[in-house]
Parts: structure tokens; C-alpha cells; sequence
């Protein structure tokens, strides 16, 4: 483009009649400068009124849509305005654009209004509390709807998907062995490591074993457990199910007459209820090892100490304790990773949000039942 | 619309019929070792709608998403506007897909956006513009494409089937491309529908000036709305031409398709229908 190119759009008056002349290329990549000759072309017609109006064209060379609703925009502003318009000179070619864009209507939808930022943010407290509360409302609704799928299920054992769930066991239990082993050991490492470090200094080194045994056989075993599985398979569950909901896969189990609670939720369900306390077993198992390493190497007792001081220490209860709660945990994990699956709307943004509650809910409610179980068995002295 | 074919269509676009605005050349394109395109070359003209057909499975998506750049071709070139696509830099490549638009079979609009953002999406990314223009211009098209504008605000979830369809076409004209791509435009909609949207997509190109690559089975809109046919068969352009060429032709695939039953009911070989 040359210096010496005639301006966008030219304005001259004669007489009454103001004179408008476009020129270059009025296309998209120009949309700028075309927004500024044409709004400077309308306020042209503030300075002094005018009676009509001349829009010639001729000097146009390429017209695009960006372009021709300038033209338009120029025109209807001068109707508006009671100047009777006259457009000349475009090229035939470009004659089906424009009469196509001076069709179009005034009407421009509202964008939905943004809200005062205060406001906004009580009304997204308001939101959420009232969500808790419909939240609650909807997984007992969710909860009834499973238990009455197990009935339907234990009166006709022979319509439990086995296959199902033999598939979800492995992955959300044999497929974890490594990683809740490789964890649990780390965890075990550390307890013994941090015990031996402070008991130390009152020369009571040895108890580290009843801390480590208590600590991860009793509590930490198993939530660390759970906290994996709710992070690993709970948002599995929740994305593959909400996926299946998003193209009407679950619509499609339920027009043929299936109960997708029987199909779907249960095997899942039941893989996870066998899967945690075996994965709870074996993490308890590999954070005592983990423990009885560190003491070894770096508190110098020996293992055959370490085992004998652990049976002295240990009951079996405090085993039972945490092996007991297991099975609760899975529960509660799969049964909101399938309900929050199940809640997925149309849209991939709703499949990223209702992922995300499944796993911040499944560990917040892991851990409040942690608590409760924790008043319980110290209530019943176990 | 009735349609002369004889005169040309779209005064925008010169020199129709003697360049090629795409043009694929022995173009290989497979999958391990199932080899779907084996060679294929075919050319589109400036100004044309082309539209491409062959069975199900056959590669028509296959070559769409090649030329597309979404599919890894083997062996072979595609030149879109006398380029080589396997030469451009990445900033050339940008540049060039300004210039095309794509109506994927589901509409693919971004589900977490409203219409109006979709359509918006491209031009932001591309365009420096002001909001007020963006949304005259958001407008235009959607009325072009036949949509109220009181959709704009609406979530794509909450469209039909025709709705979703003509969204995605003002979001692939958002541009203002010169060529655009239609996968199966008329599928999932009802005759009338279809017959709307063939009849919209007819005068947009005239319109606009487009250059129009429909993969498409309908029949009803190869025949009232493309000027050329390429039928695909065996991984290769078996056929391409107009549709009295199609009529014409020996080739027991494409006597199956253009003579058979549904075809006849379409009123494909009657007198006087055109």
C-alpha cells in the first residue's frame, strides 16, 4: 500500500449534500481505520445538517463482510439521522454482499451483564451453601437408587456383571499396587524416620515401633489408601461415566430397559469395595517395612527387635480398626465418583467441574468419616 | 434455486475453471497398514462447489483432513492457493487458514462458549477489532446463515441439530474465508432442512465468493447445488465432472450410486426435473 493512497472514506459537502467517497480495500484486516473514516463520516453530519447524502463507491476495490457492514453502518446512521441516502458506484460484484448485509436487523441481543464483583462473590457463597444442602439432597437420593439396584441385583445374583466387574478391579486395584506400595513405604520411611529423630533425646528410641504400628495400621494406612484410589480411580469412574452421559450412551442402556445403576454404577462399585481393604492391606504391610528399614539402618534396631516389639505393641484390633473402615471408604468413593459421573451435563467444561467435585468431595467426606469412625471405636474401647 | 450452469455463477471470482485453488497431487494416506488414499490427485477450481462422494469408510473424511492438515499423508503434495502446504513455515500456515473455513459433520462449537463467542473466536485471535464491530459483525452472519440474532446468547447444548449446523457454518465464515470445507453438511437434517441448507450454501458462495469442498451422500445436493462431482473409489478419484458426466459414466459403483433406487426416487435421470 502505497503512501499516496486516497483515504478510506473522503468527506466533502455541496451545498446540502454531503459527498462521501470510499476508496482501497475495505476488508477485515482494515477494520480499524474503517471504524474510525466511518464514525468520523457520521459526526461529519453534527457539524451542519444536511438534506442528503452520496455515497460513492466506486474506489472500492475489495468488500468483504467487515466492509460491507461499515457501509451499512455509515447508511442506516445517516437514515437514522433523516438524510436521504444514495449509494453509487460499487462494483457488481460486490452488489449480492452488501444487499445481503442491508437486510440484516437493528437487534443486538444484550450480552449476558457481568455483576459488581462483591455482589458476585456473596452470591457465589449463597450458591454454594444452598448446593451443599441440594448436593446432600441428591446423593441420598443417588444412594437409595444404588441400594435398590443391590436388591434387585441379590435377588437375581445371576444379573451381577462379573465380567464388569473383574475389568474394574483390576484397574482400580491391581494397577495400584505399585504406586500405593511405592507410597506407603515412603510414608512408613518417614514416620520411623522422624520417631527415632525426637524420641532420641529421651532415650526412648524403641517406641518408634508402637508409633509406626499404631499410627499405620490404625489411621494412616488406610487414608492414604483412600485418598489415592479417590484420586486415581474416583476420577476415572466420574469422567468415563460422564463421558457415556455426554453422548447419551446412559440414555441409550436406559431405552433398552437396563437400570444403568445395575450396569454401570454397581460393578464399579462393588471392584472398588474389594479393592480398597486389599490395597489397604498391602500398604499397611509395605509402610511397616518401610518403618522397620529406617529403623534398622539409621535407629539400629534390628528386625528381629523391630517384630518382636511390634507383636508386644500391636493388638490385633488396631489392625481391625483400620482394615474395618476399608471398605466404608470405597463406598463412599465410588458412590460420589458415580453420582458426580452421572450429574455430567452436554458441555466439556461440565465433565472437567463435575471431575473435579468428585475428587474434593470423595477425600473431604474420606476424612470426615475417618473422624467419625475414630469417636466410634473410641467409644466401643476398641 | 435454479441454477444455470452455463452462466458463470459468481461474478467475484475470475478466471473460474482455469485455476486450481487446491490441487492434490498422488496423495498416500494410511493407517498401519491399512492404506486408504493410494495415489490420489484430483484438482478444485476457484468459484466451484465440488462435491466429493464414495462409500462409507472409503476416505472422503480421510482426504478432507489431509488437505486439512489433520491427517498425515504418506507420500505426495497439496497445494491450497498454489502453495505447498509441506513447505509453509508456521507463520505462513496461520496466514493461509485465515483463508479456509471447515463445518465439521458435528458443527464442533466449542460447548463451553455461546454462539456469539464462537463465532467471535476466530476473529479475536486474528483480527484487531473493536467489540461493537465484532458484534455487527457477529450478527450479520448469523443472520446470513439464517439464525436470529436472539441466538447469539444461547449455549451450543441448547441448539437443534439444523441450529448447531448453522452456527458452526457462521463460525467457519467468520473469516470471510475463500474456500470452505463441508463434511457432510445435509446429514442428520430433515429434507427440508437439507434443502434450506443446500439452498443457503448456494447463495453464500454466490455471495461471498467462495469456493465450496463438500464431502457429502446427499443426493439431493449434488444435484441441485454442485457444479463438479469427484466420486471416490478404491482409494482413488474414479470419476469427477458434472453431473451428466456421473450419468454417463460405466463404472458399476458409480451406475450403483447415481441408478439406484434412492437415486431414482431423488428424480436423478428424469427429464425435466432441472
Amino acid at each position: 500500500m502505497g503512501a499516496a493512497e486516497a483515504p478510506l472514506l473522503a468527506t466533502a459537502r455541496n451545498g446540502r449534500e454531503l459527498v462521501f467517497v470510499g476508496n482501497g480495500r475495505w476488508i477485515a484486516a482494515q477494520s480499524q481505520a474503517l471504524e474510525g473514516a466511518v464514525d468520523a463520516g457520521v459526526a461529519e453530519l453534527a457539524t451542519a445538517p444536511a438534506e442528503s447524502a452520496r455515497l460513492d463507491l466506486s474506489g472500492v476495490r475489495s468488500l468483504d463482510t467487515v466492509g460491507a457492514v461499515m457501509v451499512d453502518r455509515l447508511v442506516r446512521a445517516l437514515e437514522d439521522a433523516g438524510v436521504r441516502m444514495q449509494v453509487v458506484g460499487l462494483e457488481r460484484r460486490f452488489e449480492p454482499l452488501l444487499n445481503e448485509i442491508t437486510k440484516r436487523s437493528r437487534e443486538n441481543p444484550p450480552r449476558k451483564k457481568h455483576i459488581n464483583a462483591i455482589v458476585g462473590a456473596v452470591q457465589i457463597v449463597g450458591e454454594t451453601v444452598s448446593g451443599v444442602g441440594s448436593d446432600g439432597k441428591l446423593f441420598l437420593g443417588f444412594v437409595g437408587s444404588v441400594v435398590l439396584a443391590t436388591l434387585r441385583v441379590a435377588v437375581k445374583p445371576h444379573t451381577f456383571r462379573w465380567t464388569s466387574m473383574v475389568y474394574h478391579l483390576e484397574r482400580a486395584g491391581l494397577r495400584a499396587v505399585p504406586i500405593i506400595a511405592l507410597i506407603t513405604f515412603l510414608i512408613g520411611c518417614i514416620i520411623a524416620q522422624q520417631g527415632i529423630f525426637h524420641f532420641r533425646k529421651f532415650g526412648a528410641t524403641t517406641y518408634v515401633v508402637d508409633m509406626v504400628g499404631i499410627l499405620t495400621l490404625r489411621e494412616l494406612g488406610v487414608l492414604i489408601v483412600s485418598i489415592m484410589v479417590a484420586g486415581r480411580s474416583g476420577s476415572a469412574f466420574t469422567a468415563e461415566l460422564g463421558s457415556m452421559k455426554m453422548r447419551e450412551e446412559v440414555d441409550a442402556l436406559r431405552v433398552m430397559g437396563f437400570d444403568p445403576n445395575e450396569v454401570l454404577v454397581l460393578p464399579r462399585l462393588v471392584a472398588l469395595i474389594v479393592a480398597l481393604p486389599l490395597l489397604t492391606f498391602i500398604g499397611n504391610m509395605c509402610a511397616l517395612f518401610g518403618g522397620g528399614l529406617v529403623a534398622w539402618l539409621y535407629g539400629g534396631i534390628s528386625p528381629e527387635i523391630f517384630l518382636n516389639r511390634l507383636q508386644e505393641a500391636i493388638g490385633l484390633n488396631t489392625f481391625e480398626v483400620g482394615m474395618i473402615k476399608a471398605p466404608f471408604m470405597a463406598a463412599i468413593i465410588g458412590l460420589i465418583a458415580c453420582m458426580e459421573g452421572m450429574r455430567v451435563g452436554g458441555s466439556a467444561e461440565s465433565l472437567g467441574s463435575r471431575t473435579t467435585a468428585s475428587v474434593v468431595k470423595a477425600i473431604f467426606l474420606v476424612i470426615v468419616m475417618d473422624g467419625l469412625f475414630a469417636m466410634f471405636f473410641a467409644a466401643i474401647d476398641m | 434455486m435454479q441454477l444455470d450452469s452455463d452462466l458463470p455463477r459468481n461474478a467475484a471470482a475470475p478466471a473460474k475453471a482455469e485455476e486450481p485453488i487446491i490441487r492434490v497431487r498422488d496423495v498416500v494416506v494410511g493407517f498401519g497398514d491399512r492404506i486408504i488414499l493410494k495415489g490420489l490427485s484430483l484438482d478444485v477450481m476457484r468459484g466451484e462447489i465440488l462435491g466429493f462422494v464414495g462409500a462409507s469408510g472409503g476416505g472422503k473424511s480421510v482426504l478432507t483432513r489431509t488437505i486439512l492438515g489433520l491427517a498425515k499423508k504418506r507420500s505426495g503434495t497439496v497445494e491450497v492457493f498454489g502453495q505447498d502446504l509441506d513447505t509453509l513455515s508456521y507463520a505462513e500456515r496461520r496466514v493461509l487458514e485465515q483463508r479456509w473455513g471447515v463445518l465439521f459433520q458435528q458443527g464442533a462449537l466449542f460447548s463451553s462458549l455461546t454462539v456469539r463467542q464462537n463465532i467471535q473466536f476466530p476473529m479475536r485471535e486474528y483480527l484487531d477489532m473493536s467489540p461493537k464491530l465484532m458484534d455487527e459483525i457477529t450478527i450479520a452472519k448469523l443472520e446470513m446463515v439464517g439464525l436470529s440474532p436472539d441466538t447469539a446468547e444461547k449455549a451450543p447444548s441448547e441448539l437443534s441439530g439444523g441450529m448447531i449446523k448453522r452456527a458452526a457454518l457462521a463460525r467457519a465464515l467468520a473469516l470471510d474465508p475463500e474456500i470452505l470445507f463441508l463434511d457432510e453438511p445435509t446429514s442428520g437434517l430433515d429434507p427440508i432442512g437439507a434443502g434450506e441448507f443446500d439452498e443457503l450454501i448456494s447463495t453464500l458462495q454466490q455471495t461471498l465468493g467462495l469456493t465450496v469442498f463438500m464431502v457429502t451422500h446427499d443426493l439431493d445436493s449434488l444435484h441441485t447445488v454442485c457444479d463438479r462431482i469427484a466420486a471416490l473409489g478404491d482409494g482413488k478419484v474414479i470419476a469427477v465432472g458434472p453431473i451428466e458426466t456421473m450419468m454417463a459414466s460405466d463404472h458399476p459403483w458409480i451406475k450403483a450410486y447415481f441408478h439406484g433406487k434412492r437415486a431414482r426416487a431423488a428424480g436423478f435421470g428424469q427429464e425435466g426435473r432441472r
